[in-house]
């Protein structure tokens, strides 16, 4: 993952690189003080940072296969919060549903130790300036 | 029926919300509020930033802002803390924040049924009539689910929510 930087925001939060799967970046965060809700569990906007930074990842990592240079600009996200993030590492990986010439358009799942449970989804458009 | 809760106010409870964890580490303020909203403030932080080179907040952070902002103007509507779980957010961003400026989120809550919430509410960088985003969001009230602390399946909590369920 060399060329795909996190953003400022992301390291901050300590969002990381987990691994790539098929050209796709997948980013976690461990359990920690910075992502904690209320007690023992994490807090919607931490997951939703979670969700959003896999988003861009998924996106900027296409960018660079394809050879694109854009500065990328968030239209919206709508997060759906499906169970609770509980006292473990959590994982994300986007998913680019259709990209345009200025429009990305991005689904993104988290998830904790069973994959096929996500805790949270979210849809992206993304601006492509 | 009574609650053993003092009545809601949100600058008290900000006080001990923002000591720690996700917002406290974000440095969350209380800003202000009315019958039924709430505004806080996310101050200007360097390591916050979406892009490097460029000095506007990440779009995280006002997720978490307008997240803490909807769930704070829920319970302030309701007049009590009762736990809740975010269902569904949406933010939809207008312009990027302006360079090293904060942000406020206020968030208001327009409806509350049996189990749901929603609310509605912008984010902006001073004035208010230029937002930053709007968000729209519905909560889930959880506590009538027996497994205390638990938010509950999203099959139960999907089907339950509807449009209201008065």
């Amino acid at each position: 993952m060399s060329k795909l930087e996190l953003p400022p925001y992301a390291r901050a939060l300590g969002i990381c690189a987990h691994q790539m799967e098929d050209g796709v970046p997948v980013l976690t965060v461990e359990f920690g003080p910075s992502v904690e809700g209320r007690p023992g569990h994490y807090h919607g906007g931490a997951t939703a940072g979670l969700l959003e930074n896999a988003g861009y990842a998924a996106l900027r990592a296409r960018l660079i296969e394809e050879g694109r240079i854009a500065q990328l600009k968030p239209v919206n996200i709508t997060v759906q919060y499906l169970s609770a993030g509980k006292v473990q590492p959590s994982f994300a990986k986007g998913r680019i549903t259709r990209l345009g010439r200025r429009n990305a358009n991005i689904t993104v799942e988290a998830w904790q130790d069973n994959r096929d449970r996500p805790i949270a989804t979210a849809i992206m458009n993304i601006l492509m300036a | 029926m009574t609650s053993p809760l003092p009545p809601f106010d949100p600058s008290e409870a900000s006080k001990f919300f923002f000591k720690h964890g996700h917002t406290g580490w974000l440095g969350l303020k209380y800003s202000a509020h009315a019958d039924n909203w709430v505004e806080l403030e996310l101050p200007w932080r360097e390591d916050l930033l979406g892009e490097a080179d460029r000095a506007v907040l990440a779009s995280g952070p006002i997720i978490s802002l307008m997240d803490m902002a909807s769930g704070m103007s829920i319970w302030q509507t309701k007049g009590t803390f009762t736990p809740i779980a975010t269902l569904d957010l949406r933010v939809d961003y207008q312009r990027p924040a302006r360079e090293c400026s904060a942000v406020w989120g206020r968030v208001e809550c327009y409806r509350i049924t049996r189990s749901a919430a929603f609310v509605r509410g912008i984010a902006h960088d001073g004035d208010r009539a230029d937002p930053v985003a709007h968000v729209a969001g519905v909560f889930m009230t959880i506590d009538k689910d027996p497994r205390q602390g638990k938010v509950p399946d999203a099959s139960a909590s999907g089907s339950e929510a509807g449009t209201g369920d008065e």
